[in-house]
C-alpha cells in the first residue's frame, strides 16, 4: 500500500479540517458549476468575477462594524450586483458599469483596511481578507454555507426555463408573458449567494476559477444544456477534490512543512481540463432540449 | 475584363462542404443581385471576393488580380454595425474612417479631407445628420453611412452584404434606388447580396443565385426558372410570376422566394452559444 | 487667505522631492491610462483592464521568489496575459478567456507567495501602490515610458478605432482583427506595468475605466472623449494627491472615489441633456445594433 500512501498522504480523511474542506468544497463546486453555465451563456463572466472580488470590501466592512463576515460578503455582493443592474441598460455599458462599481468597491475596501489599521494593531486581518483558504474555515460555518449553495441551485432550478428563454430571446420571452426583469434579478440574487459563499470559503480567486473554468470546458465539449450542466458539475467536483487532495499531499513537498495552496492546484487542474477540452472539435452551439 | 471571376472554386470547412465548383464571371459595370437562402454560402462568397478566405481549390480573380486583402478597389458595405447612443462617434467620423481608417497614425483635418467626406455624405443623402452620433441614427441612416464609407476610396466594385436585412420595406426601397443611381452614374460594378430577388427586380442586370453550395449566374429570366432552381436545390421547385412578383413553390407548400428556410430539411432551431 | 491655502495645500506639497516625484509620475500615468481607457470603453473590455494589472501582481511575487526586480516580473506577466488573451479572444465566449487568464496568473501568484514563505513588503506594496515612495530615477522612467506609449497609441489609433467600430469593414480593408486584439491587450498590459507600481494592482484599473467612462458620456467625437478622459484623469490623481497628502487616506480609495464621482456626474449630465426637449436624440433603433 506504499504507493497509495504516496498518492494520498496518511490521515487525509481523518483530519477534521480536510473533512470540512471536502464538504464545503463539494457544495461550492456543485453550485458554481451550475451557475457558471448560465453566467457564461449570459455573458456575465466579469460580473461573476467582480462579485467575488467585492467580497473583500464586505469582509473588511464586517470587521469594522463587528458583524459576521458572511453578512459583509452577502451585503457587498448585493449592493454591487444591484448597482451594476441599475447602471447598465446595454451590453457595452454593462461591462464598463461593472468595472466602475468594482473599482468603487475596491476603493472602499482600501479605505476599510486603512481604518481597521487605525483602530487595531493586528496586521493579519488584511491578508486573511485578501486570501481566504478552505482549510481555515470555521467549522460552524459549514452548515450555513452548504445551505446557501443549495438555495442558490434551487432558485436557478425554479427559474430554469424562463431564464433560458429570456437569455436567448428576451423579446420572445416578454411576449410570452415572462417577467424578464424579475427573472434576471432572481438569477442575480442566486449568483450573488453562490459567488459570495464560495468567495468566503475558497477565496475570491477560486470563486472565479470554479465559476468559469468547468462551465467553459463543458460548454465547449457538449451540445445539450442538460449535459453541459452535468459535465460542468463533474469537472468542478473532480477539480476541487483533486485540488484539496494535492494540497494536503503537498505538506510533504518542498519547502517542507509549508504546503502548496489549494488554489494553485485547482487552477492547474482546471487549465489542464480546459486545454484538453479545446482539443475536442468545437461545437458551435448549445442546443436547448 | 471581368470584375469578379470565380474559376472552379471549392470551399470546405473540415468535412463540411460550403461551396462546390463555383464558376462564373461578373462583367464590369454590371448590377448583380446575389440571391440565396441563409446558409447557402453567400457570406463565404463575400469573404472570398474580399480575400479574407482562400478557396480549397480553384481561383478567385478580382479586376484581373488574385483576390487579396485590403483592396481599396472594393467598397465593402457590411450588413450593419453595433453602436449605442452614447458612442462618441459622429456620422462624419465614421464615414471618414472609410478614407484611410486602416492606416497608422491619425489623420490631419485638412480641407481636402473634409470636402471628400462631405461629397460622399451628400451623395448618399446623409449630410443632414453628419454631426449626429451614429448610435442615435436609424437602421436606414446607418446603412447610408456605411455606403458613404465604402464609396470614399472611389472603388470599382461595390459589395453590399444584405443591406436590406434590418430595414423596413420603404427604407430598403430607398437604399436600392440610391445604389442603382450610383451604379448608373459611376459605372461601378455592384454585388448586392439579398435573400429575396423581388425588391431588386427593376434594377438588376444579372442574378447570381446561390443554393446548396452551388451557384448560377445569368439574367433573372435565365436563372429564376423552375428547371434551373430545381436543379440547384436538388428537389422539385416551381417558379410562378404573379403581377410582376416572383413566387416559388416547393413541394406542396408555397414558399415565397427569400423564405426558402421554410423549405423541408429546415435546420432545427438552435440556441446561439454566443449571445 | 494664506491660511486657507495652507489648509488645502499642506506645506511641502510642492517642495518635498518625494511629493514632486508623485506629481510628475501620477500626471504621466493619468494621461496614459485615460487614453488606453478610451479604447477599453470603446471595446467594452473593462474586464481586461481589471484582469491584467491584477494578474500581473502575481508576476511580481514570482520575481521576488527568484530574486529579480518585481516590476520586471510584473511586466512579464502582464505581457504574457495580454498575448494569451489577444490571441485566444476570438475562440471563446465574452470574458471567459480573460477570467481564465486571470485565475491562472493568480493561482501561480498564490503559489509563489506561499512557497516564498517570507513576508515580502515590496510585493504587497504593489498591491496598494506607493505613490509617495517614488524615487527620482523611477519618476523619470515612468514619464519617459508614458510618453513613448502615448506615441504608440497615436500610431495605432486609426486602425484600432476602425477595427473596434466596424470590424467587418476593417477586415475587408486588410486590417487583421487578431492583430488589433493583441495590440489592444498589449497596450493595456504596458499601461498596467507603469500604473500598478504607482497606484497598486487593486486599483490600477480605476484610472483606466473611471475617467474614460465619464468622458464617454460627455463627448460627441473620439477626440472629445479622449480629451475629457485625460482631463478627468488628471483631475482625479491631482485631487487624490492633495487629499492623500493632507489626510494620509489610502491613495487607491481616493482615486476610485473621485473617478466614481466623475462618472456619476457625467451620467447625470448625459441624462439631463437627453431629457431636454428639442434635443430628443434618443432614437431606439434596435434594428441597426447587431451583435458581432
Amino acid at each position: 500500500m506504499g504507493w497509495l500512501n504516496y498518492l494520498i498522504a496518511p490521515g487525509f480523511l481523518q483530519t477534521s479540517q480536510v473533512r470540512s474542506a471536502l464538504i464545503l468544497g463539494t457544495a461550492v463546486a456543485v453550485c458554481s458549476a451550475v451557475m457558471g453555465v448560465f453566467v457564461i451563456i449570459r455573458g456575465q463572466a466579469f460580473l461573476g468575477h467582480a462579485l467575488g472580488d467585492v467580497g473583500s470590501t464586505g469582509a473588511s466592512g464586517a470587521v469594522l462594524v463587528g458583524v459576521q463576515a458572511i453578512w459583509g460578503f452577502l451585503g457587498a455582493g448585493l449592493i454591487a450586483g444591484a448597482s451594476v443592474d441599475v447602471l447598465s441598460r446595454r451590453a457595452r455599458e454593462r461591462d464598463v458599469a461593472t468595472g466602475v462599481v468594482l473599482s468603487a468597491m475596491l476603493g472602499l475596501s482600501a479605505l476599510f483596511i486603512y481604518l481597521i489599521g487605525q483602530v487595531s494593531t493586528s496586521t493579519g486581518v488584511t491578508q486573511e481578507i485578501l486570501f481566504g483558504s478552505v482549510f481555515t474555515v470555521n467549522p460552524d460555518l459549514v452548515l450555513p454555507m452548504v445551505g446557501l449553495a443549495l438555495a442558490a441551485v434551487v432558485v436557478v432550478g425554479f427559474v430554469y426555463r424562463p431564464l433560458l428563454l429570456s437569455t436567448v430571446n428576451p423579446d420572445g420571452a416578454r411576449s410570452r408573458g415572462v417577467p424578464v426583469g424579475l427573472v434576471s434579478f432572481a438569477f442575480l440574487v442566486a449568483m450573488v449567494a453562490a459567488v459570495e459563499q464560495s468567495a468566503l470559503v475558497m477565496g475570491a480567486l477560486l470563486s472565479t476559477a470554479l465559476l468559469i473554468g468547468p462551465a467553459a470546458t463543458a460548454i465547449h465539449v457538449t451540445r445539450r444544456l442538460g449535459m453541459t450542466i452535468a459535465v460542468s458539475v463533474v469537472l468542478a467536483l473532480v477539480d476541487t477534490w483533486l485540488g484539496i487532495l494535492l494540497a494536503y499531499d503537498s505538506f510533504n513537498w518542498p519547502p517542507a512543512g509549508r504546503g502548496w495552496p489549494v488554489s494553485f492546484f485547482v487552477v492547474a487542474v482546471m487549465v489542464v481540463a480546459y486545454s484538453l477540452g479545446q482539443a475536442v472539435p468545437r461545437t458551435s452551439t448549445v442546443r436547448a432540449e | 475584363m471581368a470584375a469578379v471571376q470565380f474559376d472552379q472554386v471549392d470551399v470546405a470547412f473540415g468535412r463540411h462542404v460550403v461551396l462546390r465548383q463555383l464558376q462564373f464571371d461578373v462583367p464590369e459595370g454590371a448590377f448583380v443581385g446575389v440571391i440565396g437562402p441563409n446558409g447557402a454560402g453567400k457570406t463565404t462568397m463575400i469573404r472570398l471576393v474580399l480575400g479574407l478566405l482562400r478557396p480549397n481549390s480553384g481561383s478567385v480573380t478580382v479586376l484581373g488580380q488574385p483576390a487579396g486583402r485590403g483592396g481599396r478597389q472594393i467598397g465593402y458595405v457590411p450588413q450593419s454595425f453595433a453602436a449605442e447612443p452614447d458612442l462618441p462617434l459622429r456620422a462624419r467620423d465614421l464615414v471618414g474612417l472609410g478614407l484611410d481608417g486602416e492606416k497608422w497614425g491619425f489623420a490631419l483635418p485638412t480641407k481636402d479631407r473634409r470636402r471628400r467626406i462631405d461629397a460622399c455624405l451628400e451623395r448618399v443623402g446623409a449630410l443632414g445628420y453628419a454631426e449626429e452620433a451614429v448610435g442615435t441614427l436609424s437602421g436606414g441612416e446607418r446603412q447610408r453611412l456605411l455606403i458613404a464609407q465604402a464609396l470614399l476610396t472611389s472603388p470599382r466594385i461595390l459589395l453590399l452584404d444584405e443591406p436590406l436585412a434590418n430595414l423596413d420595406i420603404r427604407s430598403g426601397h430607398d437604399i436600392i434606388r440610391l445604389i442603382s443611381e450610383i451604379a448608373s452614374e459611376t459605372r461601378i460594378t455592384v454585388l448586392f447580396v439579398a435573400h429575396d430577388v423581388n425588391p431588386l427586380l427593376g434594377v438588376l442586370d444579372q442574378v447570381l443565385y446561390i443554393a446548396q453550395g452551388r451557384a448560377v449566374l445569368g439574367s433573372v429570366e435565365q436563372v429564376v426558372r423552375s428547371e434551373v432552381l430545381s436543379e440547384l436545390y436538388g428537389q422539385p421547385v416551381e417558379v410562378v410570376r404573379v403581377q410582376g412578383r416572383i413566387l416559388v413553390f416547393a413541394g406542396d407548400e408555397m414558399v415565397p422566394l427569400g423564405h426558402e428556410e421554410l423549405l423541408p430539411h429546415g435546420r432545427p432551431r438552435s440556441l446561439p452559444a454566443e449571445p | 487667505m494664506a491660511s486657507i491655502w495652507n489648509t488645502i495645500f499642506a506645506p511641502g506639497l510642492f517642495s518635498y522631492s518625494f511629493v514632486v516625484h508623485a506629481w510628475v509620475a501620477a500626471t504621466a500615468i493619468a494621461v496614459l491610462a485615460a487614453l488606453v481607457g478610451f479604447f477599453v470603453n470603446l471595446r467594452g473590455e473593462a474586464f481586461v483592464a481589471h484582469a491584467v494589472p491584477r494578474g500581473a501582481f502575481a508576476g511580481a511575487a514570482g520575481a521576488f521568489l527568484i530574486g529579480v526586480n518585481s516590476i520586471l516580473g510584473l511586466s512579464v506577466f502582464a505581457i504574457l496575459m495580454a498575448l494569451g488573451m489577444g490571441l485566444m479572444r476570438r475562440r471563446s465566449h465574452n470574458g471567459v478567456i480573460t477570467a481564465l487568464a486571470l485565475v491562472t496568473a493568480l493561482g501561480l501568484g498564490d503559489l509563489f507567495l506561499t512557497v516564498g514563505n517570507t513576508y515580502a513588503p515590496e510585493v504587497f506594496a504593489l498591491l496598494f501602490g506607493q505613490l509617495l515612495g517614488i524615487s527620482g530615477s523611477e519618476m523619470v522612467a515612468i514619464a519617459v515610458l508614458s510618453v513613448c506609449l502615448v506615441g504608440v497609441i497615436a500610431v495605432v489609433y486609426r486602425p484600432l478605432l476602425l477595427a473596434s467600430t466596424v470590424p467587418d469593414f476593417a477586415a475587408a480593408r486588410g486590417v487583421s482583427l487578431t492583430a488589433m486584439n493583441v495590440t489592444f491587450t498589449l497596450l493595456v498590459a504596458l499601461a498596467a506595468s507603469l500604473t500598478v507600481p504607482v497606484v497598486g494592482a487593486l486599483l490600477a484599473f480605476s484610472l483606466m475605466i473611471g475617467p474614460a467612462a465619464a468622458g464617454w458620456y460627455l463627448a460627441k467625437t473620439p477626440w472629445g472623449a479622449m480629451l475629457y478622459s485625460v482631463g478627468i484623469a488628471l483631475g482625479t490623481v491631482w485631487v487624490a494627491i492633495v487629499i492623500g497628502y493632507d489626510s494620509s487616506l489610502p491613495i487607491g480609495f481616493l482615486v476610485a472615489g473621485v473617478s466614481l464621482l466623475a462618472y456619476m456626474v457625467a451620467r447625470a449630465i448625459n441624462w439631463f441633456r437627453r431629457r431636454r426637449p428639442g434635443e430628443a436624440a434618443v432614437v431606439p433603433t434596435g434594428s441597426g445594433a447587431v451583435a458581432r
